[in-house]
């Protein structure tokens, strides 16, 4: 009998199974994501970006940003906190509860401003459950979600980055490494859009020492007729062109500002909270209004 | 045609499409170092170049299109061609063709890389050519593949050598992702991070399937070849090409990506899984020298299939390991990444290839190499510039890693520490563009002979016959 078909086949299916895996599924599963809903906010998330940030995301990609900024912020892992915000009138009793869950907790320890967090752990059932005895104590306490990781302490991001914020954007590139900072969140930290503009022109003017290069053909020196462009670039020292000239950006580095201050996460998801209050124990049977299950990690 | 063909004749119907792609690819491999050097030179002076055309963005994406797409691909072709008819016992299925194949594709290349360079880069890693470039390669490669495949079904000796397993299934897969890739990331783009998720896969096919089936296609057939011994276990090897191909496409998604997690989860279970096919190749080799390294130095060709071995293990190691979620929050989004790859391309691949080019272009122009010590010279250039890139990239990487863990490192304190380790790799960078010129000028030095050697003896019989003639006058 002859093999060759079968052989064939199967060794079809082999190579082919990465491909189910890898392109139909999750373009039926990633592919179909749509906007959904902030939490406990309700606005609709993510908008596509407004104006010329989308030009600007094709300037990224023509210039190759993607080489060495990456846009994918990590999380490694999520806390909860109990924070008091009104301590009751029994302190005793209330101490005496902190004490339990927290060994060396002292009377001294409720000295200051509330609401104040006096108890962290990886397991929230801990945390509810010393809500709960707090609650009996005749305090009042929340039970707080905090998103954990080098990345986010670092101040790259408020939380972790997830499918749903690239769904309008198209290319989407991720990046690979991190030859320069994460920019997944850049917008936030960064708004300043003269700034963005000084920064493209001349990095090392703006963060000292920048390995980055300068990308100075986004920007066109200018005659100045009359009056200055007020969208001239205020540079000084050896930066700063002869006198009469001006600095412009041209419309590329424009867009490029324009995309980069529109990267900003700041909207807490179902699926990728920010700091926020967790919802009540599971214990009262209703659901809280606005409350997540953030996904314990 | 029935007849079972010489190998003089088959390396005669083989001799011009595979002397075009042999010396394209070294073109491809000087332009690609070229590149990656001045690439480099960014990292030493950020504002040396200061122009869009070489932004360092596209400086990087055509060196590593040059040497994926230039050089990868044609010489991974070259062998496929010359392998297909050596042990069919067959000439090569029109020849005129599959050279047009070859021009097509390297048009299609140089298009590509003056795409980038113009801004038109795709912005996915590893397949950076615009869609307008993709589109005359494939053509090219389709002559190319459909050819190989035809000289394949008109073979004389009808069993299979487990080699001809690996190429046929690489000759199809590529095909098979590269059109799926161009469909689903240019032509009609999917949405959102989708978009990442089928990039990775393609681009871990692309190294880690097609150039490990191809590459280890020519590991089977030269290490018995050379070193005149039997392949250990017809049914090993065999069991590594199944493995391959069934757990090798699954890899390369990182733990970072912002996908739902199975995703990187099961790329992580593939990553692990591709070491069984890398352990049982292993065994295979091991078994076939008879625990006898040593043989791997006995030949200048072995030591470039050596080597290649070496780093196949070794990056698959490194993928592996990088992959699992604890490892991967230190290596993602650092220089281990292009360590790695840059060891499974340049220190795998391409090294394995530069033993097929110096084995079947003498016999295509049936000349000896004048000296093997110039290859000697190229093995050790490109040996040590693999181990000057590789190693700074990975301990840099690490080290990068564990910085970025920490948040009260300054975010430039670690780019000015991975900046050390990345000026050493520039010396690598220049020792692999002089190993690039060795093999260019040991190609190109051989054929000139062979065609100055055939332009003489076509001249002196020319002028014989005007002399018999003058003297019969």
């Amino acid at each position: 009998m002859n093999y060759g078909p079968l052989i064939f086949l199967a060794a079809f299916f082999a190579l082919a199974s990465s491909w189910f895996g890898f392109v139909l599924t999750p373009q039926m599963q990633v592919g179909q994501l749509q906007q959904t809903n902030t939490v406990p906010d309700g606005v609709t998330y993510p908008l596509g970006r407004p104006g010329i940030a989308k030009q600007g995301l094709d300037v990224y990609r023509a210039n190759g940003c993607a080489a060495c900024h990456s846009q994918q912020v990590r999380q490694t892992g999520i806390t909860s906190e109990v924070r008091l915000t009104e301590l009751g009138t029994n302190r005793t009793a209330v101490v005496k509860a902190i004490a339990e869950v927290k060994s060396g907790f002292s009377d001294t320890d409720l000295n200051g401003s509330l609401p104040l967090t006096v108890f962290k752990t990886d397991e929230k059932p801990r945390s509810d459950a010393l809500a709960k005895a707090l609650a009996g104590a005749g305090a009042k306490a929340e039970v707080w979600i905090v998103p954990l990781g080098p990345d986010l302490q670092r101040g790259w991001g408020k939380r972790r980055t997830i499918a749903e914020d690239f769904i309008f954007d198209s290319t989407v590139m991720l990046g690979s490494q991190r030859i320069g900072p994460d920019l997944a969140n850049v917008g936030s930290r960064l708004p300043d859009a003269n700034w963005q503009l000084r920064h493209l022109y001349a990095p090392a003017s703006e963060v000292k020492d920048s390995p980055m290069p300068p990308y100075r053909f986004l920007f066109e020196k200018r005659r100045i007729e009359r009056v200055r462009s007020p969208d001239a670039l205020d540079l000084t020292g050896q930066l700063a062109p002869e006198p009469g000239y001006e600095i412009v950006p041209k419309p590329e580095a424009r867009a490029l500002v324009a995309y980069l201050t529109s990267l900003q996460v700041n909207e807490s998801l179902f699926e990728a909270p920010l700091t926020l209050p967790a919802p009540a124990p599971a214990s009262t049977n209703a659901p809280a209004a606005g409350a997540t299950n953030a996904p314990a990690k | 045609m029935n007849a079972v063909s010489k190998p003089s004749e088959i390396d005669v119907s083989c001799r011009l499409p595979l002397l075009v792609l042999f010396i394209s690819a070294a073109v491809w491999l000087i332009i690609g170092s070229v590149f990656g050097f001045l690439g480099s030179l960014v990292f030493h002076k950020p504002d040396i170049f200061n122009s869009f055309w070489f932004s360092y963005g596209h400086l990087a994406a055509v060196k590593s299109t040059s040497l994926l797409y230039g050089a990868g691909i044609q010489l991974g072709l070259a062998f496929t061609l010359w392998l297909f008819c050596r042990l069919g016992r067959t000439l090569l299925a029109q020849p005129i063709l599959v050279t047009v194949g070859a021009g097509l594709w390297n048009l299609g290349v140089t298009v590509g890389v003056i795409g980038i360079l113009a801004g038109d880069a795709t912005g996915f890693e590893g397949f950076d050519m615009p869609g307008y470039a993709n589109l005359i390669a494939f053509l090219g490669y389709l002559l190319i593949a459909i050819f190989a495949v035809i000289t394949l079904h008109e073979r004389r000796e009808r069993p299979l050598f487990v080699s001809q397993w690996f190429l046929l299934a690489a000759l199809f897969w590529f095909a098979w992702i590269f059109s799926t890739a161009n469909l689903t990331l240019l032509v009609f783009p999917v949405r959102g991070v989708t978009q990442a998720i089928v990039a990775w896969w393609y681009s871990a096919n692309l190294q880690i399937v097609w150039f490990g089936l191809i590459g280890l296609g020519a590991v089977f057939y030269f290490v018995p070849k050379l070193t005149n011994r039997e392949v250990y276990s017809q049914n090993l090897a065999l069991f590594t090409f199944w493995l391959l191909i069934l757990f090798g496409g699954w890899s390369g998604i990182p733990n970072s990506a912002p996908v739902p997690s199975w995703i990187p989860a099961l790329s992580t279970v593939g990553a692990v899984l591709t070491l069984i096919p890398v352990l049982t190749f292993a065994l295979s080799i091991h078994g076939t020298v008879e625990g006898k390294y040593s043989s791997f130095t006995a030949n200048p060709l072995l030591k470039f299939v050596g080597i290649g071995v070496l780093a196949f293990i070794v990056a698959s190691l490194m993928n592996a390991f990088s992959s699992i979620v604890q490892t991967s929050q230190i290596t993602d989004l650092t220089w281990f990444t292009p360590a790695k790859t840059q060891l499974n391309t340049y220190g795998f691949f391409i090294m394995v290839m530069f033993a097929a080019a110096y084995y079947i272009v003498p016999q295509l122009i049936g000349m000896e190499f004048p000296s093997p010590k110039l290859i000697n010279a190229h093995f050790l250039l490109a040996t040590a510039g693999i181990v000057l890139i590789v190693l700074p990239f990975a301990i840099g990487g690490i080290v990068q890693g564990y910085m970025l863990q920490n948040p009260a490192n300054g975010f430039l304190s670690i780019a000015k520490t991975s900046l050390m380790f990345l000026r050493v790799s520039t010396m690598g960078d220049l020792l692999i563009l002089l190993g690039h010129l060795a093999f260019f000028f040991n190609v190109i030095g051989l054929v000139r002979q062979f065609y100055v050697a055939r332009a003489t003896a076509a001249f002196a019989a020319a002028t014989a016959e005007i002399g018999s003639a003058g003297a019969k006058a």
